[in-house]
């Protein structure tokens, strides 16, 4: 038999024998090396866990001829099960190293309590913890927003912490670097707002009014709320990143052991920035969102430039040019405020950046178009 | 030296996460002018025990007393009051990855002190320069190896000659040389500037070079299972476990 086994040595096999009946002899063969097609353990374990008389287990490795970490698996298997059954192991017929590797293995034991427990939730108790964490969420948001205040509070009391050279970097970087896709995105809206509104006036020859469309349509609320959409995904997700990255790297930690309220260090320079350059921005959309108005109509419908222009003007009054500045300034506050809460709450993974960078940019989105509808109603109500 | 003067007074500390109670009835106390030495495994609650003591984490029961006032109890202003005296080395270094190193020193002279631009930037060099930095001023923290972040992390918990200097771990990664200059220089901090100093340190060179007094976490135990000087600890602690830490397990266990 040993001889028959000899001849396919290449692959790992091994072989159980009960030598008398309160023992099993386990004897390995070949080479037991990871993917090598290795026999599984649950024959072995299956004979431990049946047969009731065994009361030890030994091993046999004289025709093994090579080993990896193949053979510890199916031995810590093996021997764990026979833990769990008070089985007396004999490890002495194994090869040196792995009785050393494995005495390594077992030498710290498992930490009691530490291990995590997965069990299965069932649906009811889910949407319970949903909700209450969704009404622990609910104050965190409002004292976020509180000390968002406080901080203006003291800023405005000349006390607030922070680098004045920060201030202006972040005001670069969410107001001169955004002017590129502001300008290509805004302008496109214009041509497009410009061109369906044509389709349908030249119908009736009243392709004078595309200017009515676009300037009012822009003005009003189109040029903030593309802003507001670019600067979300543009500056919103920056911040929850740059600010969850600091989470991640106990960076927020260090503010505060310091006695820097983070608040003011980090989070306030970043709302400053977007409500100043937000309304800035949003007027230079209006005008990118009138050229493209201009350019349809003049290049397409063959209107006369200085009519177009003039038309623009009669339009487009004050009240419409107020009202799209006010939709720019409070999306400015609803976008930092939304980045810098989800970068804040971050935890502390690199998934957790995703996750908080993701929730950042939806939050402002939705936030962006709650609030138009809320501004828009308003306006209607006090009919301006 | 002769007068011991408590500094940080630990009563009764107890610390978890959620459910998951890392250690228990903790009773320590920190002299003034103490190099006191955290010891224990790796992941007891070293670091954990130092984020309770430091203000970042509130214990799950007992109290922290900064001389006589009780950290946890205290609102927030006079905790940030406590707090400014504090230098803290991250284990891992938590600089401000978005500054260079000098700026990262800079930071919080410019916060609480009036100096000038030029005082400050030369007080960054020196303070660089105690760390073996010398020269790297202008680097970020990404363009330097992970034993000077550390040692860069270092020089910015010194920047305020604070009272108390909280290190975790300051010598991990570093080769020996340095480890031994950093030994070196924990103990001058302490005499010239009379800082009581925290140290969580696994290297035992370093522990019994520098450390007067000491606790010793035990994860199973879930409580302190010694304290006193680390020497004195070597010679007569009758803990098995205590015995083997101190002998890099060469008395078993
Ligand atoms: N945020 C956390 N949430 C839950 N458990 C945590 C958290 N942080 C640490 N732990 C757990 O607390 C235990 C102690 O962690 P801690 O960082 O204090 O260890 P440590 O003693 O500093 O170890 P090391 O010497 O390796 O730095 C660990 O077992 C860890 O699993
Ligand atoms: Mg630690």
């Amino acid at each position: 038999m040993e001889n028959a086994r000899f001849e396919n040595a290449g692959r790992g096999e091994l072989d159980l024998s009960q030598p008398t009946h309160d023992a099993l002899l386990i004897s390995f063969y070949g080479i037991w090396e990871m993917g090598n097609d290795l026999p599984s353990a649950e024959e072995a374990l299956n004979k431990i866990e049946t047969a009731s008389a065994i009361r030890r287990v030994s091993f046999e490795a004289q025709n093994l001829s090579g080993w990896d970490t193949g053979l510890l698996t199916f031995l810590i298997k093996v021997i764990d099960t026979c833990t769990q059954k008070t089985i007396l192991i004999d490890m002495t017929g194994l090869p040196q190293g792995v009785q050393r590797l494995l005495a390594l293995a077992s030498a710290v034991p498992e930490r009691a309590g530490a291990r995590k427990e997965t069990t299965q939730e069932p649906f009811l108790s889910r949407i319970g913890t949903a909700t209450i964490e969704f009404g622990r969420s609910l104050p965190e948001l409002l004292a976020f927003i509180g000390e968002a205040f406080m901080a203006f509070l003291k800023l405005f009391t000349g006390k607030a912490r922070f680098q004045r050279h920060d201030l202006w970097l972040i005001i670069q970087q969410t107001g001169v670097q955004a002017l590129p896709i502001v300008s290509l995105i805004c302008l496109l809206v214009g041509l497009i707002l410009a061109f369906v509104g044509a389709v349908q006036l030249r119908m009736f020859g009243a392709q004078i009014y595309v200017a009515d469309l676009v300037g009012i349509g822009m003005v009003r609320v189109l040029g903030a709320v593309m802003t507001g959409v670019i600067m979300a995904g543009r500056t919103g997700a920056a911040f929850a990143a740059e600010l969850g990255t600091m989470q991640v790297n106990e960076e927020i930690d260090a503010l505060r052991t310091l006695g820097i309220p983070p608040m003011e260090f980090l989070v306030l320079p970043r709302m400053l920035a977007l409500m100043l350059m937000m309304p800035l921005l949003c007027l230079y959309a209006d005008l990118m969102g009138l050229l493209g108005g201009l350019i349809v109509g003049v290049g397409m419908l063959n209107l006369n430039l200085m009519e177009y222009i003039n038309e623009t003007r009669s339009i487009v009054d004050l009240t419409n040019l107020c009202i799209g500045i006010f939709h720019g300034g409070v999306f400015g506050v609803l976008v930092a405020l939304s980045g810098c809460l989800r970068g804040m709450q971050c935890g502390r993974s690199a998934s957790a950046v995703g996750q908080a960078t993701t929730s950042a940019v939806v939050t402002s989105i939705v936030c962006i178009v709650v609030a138009t509808a809320v501004i828009t109603l308003i306006c209607d109500v006090l009919k301006i | 030296m002769n007068c011991l003067v408590p500094h940080i007074t630990v009563k009764d500390l107890t610390m978890a996460y959620g459910d998951f109670v890392l250690q228990r009835d903790m009773n320590f106390v920190v002299n003034r002018g103490d190099i006191f030495i955290i010891m224990g495994g790796s992941g007891c609650g070293k670091t954990t025990l130092l984020r309770n003591l430091v203000g970042l984490k509130e214990p799950a029961r007992g109290q922290v007393f900064y001389g006589e006032v009780s950290f946890w109890e205290s609102d927030q202003e006079e905790q940030g009051r406590i707090m400014r005296q504090f230098g803290i080395l991250y284990q891992s270094g938590a600089l401000w990855t978005s500054m260079t190193l000098s700026e990262n020193i800079a930071l919080p002279l410019r916060e609480y002190t009036d100096l000038n631009e030029a005082a400050i930037r030369e007080i960054a060099s020196l303070k660089l320069s105690l760390v073996g930095l010398k020269g790297f001023e202008d680097f970020y923290p990404s363009e330097i190896s992970g034993g000077m972040r550390k040692r860069a992390g270092l020089a910015r918990a010194m920047a305020l000659d604070p009272e108390i200097l909280f290190f975790d771990e300051p010598s991990a990664g570093l080769d020996p040389i340095s480890s031994r200059l950093l030994d070196d220089l924990i103990l001058e901090i302490r005499e010239s500037l009379g800082a009581t100093i925290v140290v969580v340190s696994h290297e035992l060179p370093s522990i019994f070079a520098i450390g007067n007094n000491s606790i010793y976490l035990d994860a199973e135990a879930k409580t302190i299972i010694g304290s006193g000087n680390p020497k004195k600890m070597l010679e007569e602690s009758q803990n098995p476990i205590v015995r083997a830490f101190l002998t890099r397990g060469e008395q078993k266990v």
